[in-house]
């Protein structure tokens, strides 16, 4: 399978958040910020590379039966280092997450699709899909996290850049506060989907013809 | 007795329209957005969550408080919940094909059900508030139940946007975010209810 075409299904056409409708809920909650979404998707990241990898590794061994079970287990386990990880490390990440750096265990099997891709194939490009689908799912949570920030707060990158404090990009009281609520991140969500779907239609040289309507 | 009733009922109040699983706590969305497509999808979706969830909870109270808690193993608890869930509803599939006529599982497949955000979240929740075993499946079905209003409502509006004139990029998924986004700016309007004291 050549790399690029891998990496263009990751990334657009095959989409785990936008496309695949998977780990939404985490997308929609932990992106009020850029650094939460930032973090959550490279914990997703890491956790999809290593167990995309252990499973492909070990997929030969295990009986067909427990396929599943392993995966889980695995993922789990996985995730569950991850979370250990960001509390002790960045606790104040750790509590802008809440709820969904535990919940990190359940979108990742989800989004490894317990191991559905890494039974079936070789080590190399298990450890690439795995890389492709959390970049992907990584870049949704990022972009979204820097729409809500952006005009939810007026800032960019708070908690991350300029000593904590973020750069201002206008001042706060000019700031939609909705769009740190659910609302705001269904509608943000919905504009990076959007921007997905158009980019994964998009055919370099040559247009869609536009249906009606 | 009387008071006992009174705050389960507040609970699942709360869980269904203050706090609601999908629109306030953002929990189980990616079910909410792919089966909402005709009334009966989301219906059919609607119970199976519920029954997930009031399952789920009710054999991960025991397995907190018997098995995790006297041995101090909290640091493993999402994994021991998230593979409960898992075999629990695989067992679910397997009944629910057996018994059926059209001889159909769950729907959506046991696996995204079992490891969707919402019955997991409800039981990280019921252990951090430390609920007791009514109060943690009260709570559940309850938010199972919200779940159900909540999609079959959606259901019914994304029947009407199929004849929607809108961007072509913007047809189908994001579309739906944004209607979902209106039905969560609906539902705000209900954070300040308080029925029963």
């Amino acid at each position: 399978m050549n790399i690029g075409k891998q990496m263009k299904r990751g990334l657009l056409t095959e989409n785990p958040a936008a496309v695949g409708l998977l780990g939404l809920s985490t997308a929609l909650a932990v992106t009020t910020s850029l650094s939460g979404g930032l973090g959550l998707g490279l914990c997703a990241l890491a956790v999809l590379v290593l167990s995309n990898t252990i499973l492909s590794a070990l997929g030969p061994y295990l009986p067909k039966g427990t396929h599943t079970v392993s995966a889980v287990i695995i993922t789990a386990t996985l995730s569950g280092v991850a979370d250990l990880v960001v509390q002790a490390f960045l606790p104040s990440l750790a509590g802008d997450l809440g709820l969904y750096l535990p919940l990190l265990a359940a979108t990742c099997v989800l989004l490894n699709g317990a191991g559905a891709f890494a039974y079936a194939n070789t080590v190399a490009l298990s450890a690439l899909e795995g890389l492709f689908r959390g970049l992907g799912y990584a870049l949704v949570l990022i972009l979204t996290g820097i729409i809500r920030e952006l005009l939810g707060k007026g800032s960019f990158g708070e908690g991350l850049l300029n000593g904590g404090r973020g750069l201002r990009v206008f001042p706060a009281r000019f700031a939609a506060g909705g769009m740190v609520h659910p609302v705001g991140g269904f509608l943000a969500l919905a504009c990076v989907v959007a921007l997905v779907q158009f980019l994964s239609a998009r055919r370099p040289g040559k247009r869609k013809e536009g249906t009606k309507g | 007795m009387n008071e006992q009733f009174f705050s389960l009922m507040s609970i699942a109040l709360g869980a269904i329209l203050v706090g609601n699983v999908v629109l306030t706590q953002l929990l189980g969305v990616g079910p909410f957005l792919g089966s909402s497509g005709s009334l009966r999808t989301a219906a059919r979706m609607g119970l199976a969550v519920t029954l997930v969830m009031g399952l789920t909870a009710a054999a991960c109270w025991p397995i907190n408080a018997y098995l995790l808690l006297p041995n101090g193993l909290k640091h493993i608890e999402t994994a021991a919940f998230l593979l409960t869930a898992v075999l629990l509803v695989e067992l679910l599939d397997l009944l629910v094909k057996t018994l059926s006529r059209s001889g159909k599982g769950l729907p959506g497949g046991a696996l995204p059900l079992a490891a969707n955000c919402a019955a997991l979240g409800v039981v990280l929740q019921n252990v951090q508030n430390g609920s007791g075993f009514l109060e943690s499946l009260v709570y559940a079905l309850a938010g199972g139940l919200g779940f159900l209003l909540v999609i079959v409502l959606f259901a019914g509006l994304r029947e009407r946007l199929e004849f929607a004139d809108c961007p072509q990029s913007f047809r189908g998924v994001p579309l739906a975010l944004v209607t979902a986004g209106l039905m969560a700016l609906c539902f705000t309007g209900f954070s300040n209810l308080s029925v029963f004291g």
